[in-house]
C-alpha cells in the first residue's frame, strides 16, 4: 500500500474508494437541471402560491376602471404605464419566497456545498421563478389590456416588452432576495434594494408600449430591454451566488 | 486499510461568534478510518466548528487542510469529497422521498433511480417512496437525508446531530454504516449528545479549547465595549 503523499493531493489508496471515484464529476448542466426540475415540481404542487401574482395583477387591473374612470379614452392613455407598473409590483411581491423555503429547510446549504457551479444553479432557480411568475404575467397582460381599453397596436409590444422585461425583473430581483433571505423581515428591504434597479426596466418597458400606441417605431426601447435582459442573465447570477454564500454564513 | 493517511487537518483553528471566542488553538487531525465525535454542552461551538469544516463558515482563524492543501484553495475538490448533513435536513415536504433524494444526490453526481430506491429501502423507507413529504413523520424526513450516506462517494462525512429523531434500530443501522465507511477508508466527524457504541470512536471536547473565561474577565470586556 502506498504511503500518503500530501504533495500530490489526496490519493485514494483503499480499493473501495479508488474503484468508485476520486470525487464527484462536475458538469454545468447537472446542477442547473436538478434545481430547475425540483423547483418546477415544487411550484406545480403549490399551485396556490404560483397563481398569487397573476391574481394580484388581475385584481388591481379590474379595480382601475372603478377607481379612475370607466371612460375608455382616459384608460387607454394610462394603460401602458399601468400594466407595466402592476406587473412589476406583482413580480416584487413574489420575490420574498424565492429562496425562503430553501433557506428554512436547509437545502440552500446543500446547494452551496455542491461541487457543481452555484452560478448555474442560481440561473436554474431564477428561471423556474420566471417560468412560474413572469411568463404567466406576460401572457395574462394582453387580456387585461382589453379591460383597460389598450389600443390594438399596443398588444404585441406589450407582450414583447413584458417577455424581456420580466426575465430582467426576476434576475435582478433575485439579487435582493438572496441578500435578504437570512433576515426575518426582509420584505420591505427587498423593495428598497430592488426598486431603483427596476426603474430603468419600467421606463423602457412602458415607453415601448406607449410609442407603439402613438404610432412610432419600438425598435429602440425593445433593443434596450433586450440588452438589460442579456446583462441580467449573465451578471445577476454572479451576485446571487455571492449573496447566497454570505446569507448562509450568518 | 491505510489508516496512516491524514484526510483532514485543523491547525490552530479559532472561531468567534457575536464577539465571543468559542474556541481557539484547536488542532485536530482526522485520518482515514477515523470516527470522531465532537462533544460539548449546548452553545459551545460544535455546530460552528462543523460549519467551518464544511466551508459554510469561512470566517475563522487558523487553517484547515484537505490532503495537505488549504481547503480554501482546493475548495471544489474538497466539496466533491464532502458530505454534510446539518440540523436542517434539506428535505422539502412538498416532494416525495424519491424526488428529495434524487435531487440531493444529483447535486453531487448522477444517480440512477434504482440506486435511490435501494438507498431508501436501506433506511427503512421501502413503500414510502412516493408518499408526499407532509405525510411523513419528522424521523422519516430525516431518514431521507440520511439515505444520502448510502449513495455518497464522499470520503469525509460531516454530520450534525445525526441521531436526532431517529429510533433505536435506526441508530444501530447508522452506526453500522459509519463503521463500514471508516473501514473503506473514509472518515466521519459528527456531533451528538448520545454516546455512540462504536469501538474506534475518538472524542474531541470543544470546551477544552474554549478560552478561560472568568466573571472578572467578562466584566473587563463589557467595560471596554462601553
Amino acid at each position: 500500500m502506498k504511503a500518503f503523499d500530501p504533495d500530490a493531493g489526496v490519493k485514494f489508496n483503499e480499493q473501495d474508494y479508488s474503484e468508485q471515484n476520486s470525487g464527484d464529476e462536475v458538469s454545468h448542466t447537472q446542477g442547473f437541471s436538478a434545481v430547475l426540475k425540483r423547483d418546477l415540481v415544487t411550484a406545480f404542487r403549490q399551485r396556490g402560491d404560483m397563481i398569487n401574482p397573476v391574481v394580484f395583477f388581475l385584481m388591481v387591473v379590474t379595480m382601475m376602471p372603478l377607481g379612475i374612470s370607466p371612460e375608455s379614452k382616459a384608460l387607454a392613455f394610462l394603460a401602458p404605464g399601468l400594466l407595466w407598473v402592476i406587473a412589476l409590483l406583482a413580480t416584487l411581491l413574489s420575490l420574498d419566497s424565492l429562496f425562503r423555503s430553501d433557506y428554512d429547510d436547509g437545502s440552500l446549504e446543500q446547494l452551496i456545498l455542491s461541487p457543481q457551479s452555484l452560478y448555474f444553479m442560481a440561473i436554474g432557480k431564477v428561471l423556474s421563478h420566471w417560468l412560474t411568475t413572469g411568463l404567466p404575467l406576460t401572457f395574462v397582460a394582453p387580456l387585461l389590456g382589453v379591460l383597460l381599453a389598450l389600443p390594438a397596436e399596443g398588444y404585441l409590444p406589450l407582450l414583447m416588452s413584458l417577455f424581456l422585461g420580466t426575465i430582467t425583473l426576476s434576475f435582478v430581483g433575485a439579487i435582493g432576495a438572496a441578500l435578504t433571505v437570512s433576515l426575518r423581515k426582509g420584505g420591505l428591504l427587498i423593495s428598497l434594494i430592488i426598486m431603483p434597479l427596476y426603474v430603468p426596466v419600467l421606463i423602457f418597458g412602458a415607453s415601448c408600449v406607449r410609442l407603439a400606441v402613438e404610432g412610432f417605431a419600438i425598435g429602440g426601447p425593445l433593443a434596450i430591454l433586450g440588452a438589460f435582459c442579456a446583462a441580467a442573465l449573465v451578471l445577476a447570477p454572479l451576485a446571487i451566488a455571492g449573496a447566497l454564500r454570505m446569507s448562509v454564513e450568518a | 486499510m491505510n489508516t496512516s493517511s491524514i484526510l483532514l487537518e485543523c491547525s490552530a483553528l479559532a472561531c468567534e461568534r457575536d464577539g465571543r471566542i468559542l474556541f481557539e488553538k484547536l488542532d485536530l487531525s482526522v485520518s482515514a478510518g477515523d470516527i470522531v465525535q465532537i462533544e460539548g454542552p449546548n452553545g459551545c461551538g460544535k455546530t460552528t466548528f462543523l460549519r467551518a469544516l464544511t466551508t459554510l463558515l469561512p470566517d475563522y482563524e487558523g487553517e484547515i487542510y484537505w490532503g495537505g492543501d488549504c481547503i480554501r484553495r482546493v475548495r471544489r475538490d474538497y466539496l466533491s469529497n464532502l458530505l454534510f448533513i446539518g440540523h436542517l435536513p434539506g428535505v422539502k415536504n412538498t416532494l416525495t422521498p424519491r424526488e428529495n433524494l434524487a435531487f440531493l444526490s444529483r447535486l453531487h453526481r448522477h444517480t440512477s433511480l434504482a440506486d435511490i430506491d435501494t438507498a431508501l429501502a436501506k433506511v427503512g423507507l421501502y413503500g414510502y417512496e412516493d408518499m408526499p413529504g407532509h405525510q411523513l413523520s419528522a424521523g422519516q424526513l430525516r431518514r431521507i437525508a440520511l439515505a444520502r450516506l448510502h449513495l455518497s462517494h464522499a470520503r469525509v462525512w460531516v454530520l450534525d446531530e445525526p441521531y436526532t429523531a431517529i429510533d433505536k434500530e435506526g441508530v444501530a443501522n447508522l452506526e453500522a454504516s459509519f463503521i463500514e465507511h471508516a473501514n473503506r477508508g473514509g472518515c466521519v466527524i459528527m456531533t451528538s449528545h448520545q454516546a455512540p457504541s462504536i469501538k474506534q470512536l475518538k472524542t474531541v471536547s470543544i470546551q477544552e479549547y474554549a478560552p478561560t473565561r472568568t466573571y472578572e474577565a467578562k466584566q473587563g470586556v463589557a467595560d471596554e465595549s462601553l
